[in-house]
């Protein structure tokens, strides 16, 4: 009886590390597919972006990258925290006004912010274009991102193309990316 | 068996002390910036200096000034930022794993520990003869042995 006892507890712990071993491996792997996604760019491919459930900054609906298929979307990872972002937000602004009617949507992702202070941006800075709210920040990794801002430009067929843009773009730059991710055919 | 129960009693006391409440008294910002972590940095409230950690220390001191308790606080903090913006794990559901398991590891430990020595013990006392209730010496034996000794005294 007692050896089936220290049976069942050896089990047990052998059950115990391998869970955890488990979960550190899916965790690595999570980070890891998110850095990939900026190499995997820079080398030329083009791997479709995180399938992100993002929630809207009014918190009463939800916005899905793959909800603008056949469009060219640029997403911006901004906080209303972050300086360099409220020198991005009326080139952003622009931009979406300038290019909505050929297909250009552009998705502020408002992250590790207060709501409040978030739709304090967005009035201050006459912000119409669509504003997802992740507060938790759980987004981030998946994009591989490390800090604000950040911006990615997804093709009309769902595939990120152009430039990972790490911290703030000038206009030239944005304007080069939005050319390319609406150059990119529809499937 | 009453070694065993005095066990259980220190381990339910040092959980109810792990999961005890939150204190009456009005929360001060000091403690507060320990029970928070700066999201961008990863470091409690009180060592950063981000933008975002200035907000967060602006935001407690006006729900302070305003006479949210401690938890009324952690529960709107949790709300903008998810669980990981609190230094330890909260005491309740999956997360009060994080408090019980150490817990429980010291008491099995030192349940294990108690068990081996005593094995030990009782293992060691069984092979070693006991002198009193040694079998008497052969006299003929006793009588060369005394023998030797005089021999060797003399």
């Amino acid at each position: 009886m007692a050896r089936r006892v220290k049976l069942i507890l050896q089990a047990a712990a052998v059950l115990v590390v391998v869970l955890l071993v488990v979960l550190l491996g899916w965790k690595v792997t999570q980070q890891e597919a998110g850095r990939g996604l900026s190499d995997a760019l820079e080398r030329g491919e083009r791997p479709y972006p995180p399938a992100v459930v993002f929630e809207t900054l009014d918190g009463e609906g939800v916005i899905r990258l793959a909800d603008y298929r056949g469009k060219a979307v640029v997403v911006n990872f901004w906080a209303s925290w972050c300086e360099p972002c409220k020198d991005e937000a009326p080139l952003l602004e622009e931009s979406w006004q300038r290019y909505r009617d050929e297909g250009l949507v552009v998705l502020g992702v408002d992250a590790q912010d207060f709501r409040s202070d978030a739709q304090r941006f967005v009035e201050r800075y006459g912000l119409t274009y669509p504003i997802a709210f992740d507060g938790h920040g759980s987004s981030l990794g998946r994009f591989g991102n490390t800090g604000f801002p950040e911006t990615w430009f997804v093709g009309r067929d769902g595939r990120l193309v152009g430039q990972h843009i790490v911290g703030p773009f000038d206009r030239e730059q944005l304007e080069e990316n939005v050319q390319a991710a609406l150059a990119t055919p529809a499937r | 068996m009453r070694r065993a129960g005095a066990l259980f009693l220190a381990l339910v006391v040092l959980l109810a002390a792990a999961c005890g409440g939150e204190s009456d008294e009005a929360p001060t910002l000091a403690e507060m910036e320990k029970k928070f972590i700066c999201p961008t940095c990863q470091t409690t409230l009180e060592l950063s200096n981000a933008p975002i950690a200035e907000r967060m220390r602006e935001f407690i001191r006006a729900r302070i000034e305003a006479g949210d308790s401690e938890g009324e606080i952690e529960a709107a903090l949790v709300d903008q930022f998810g669980e990981a913006v609190l230094a330890s794990p909260p005491k309740e559901g999956f997360n009060l794993l994080a408090w019980v398991l150490p817990l429980a590891g010291g008491a099995v430990a030192v349940a294990a520990v108690a068990v081996a020595l005593r094995r030990w013990s009782r293992t060691r006392s069984e092979a070693s003869p006991v002198v009193s209730g040694a079998p008497a010496l052969d006299p003929d034996l006793e009588r060369r042995i005394d023998e030797e000794l005089g021999r060797f005294d003399g």
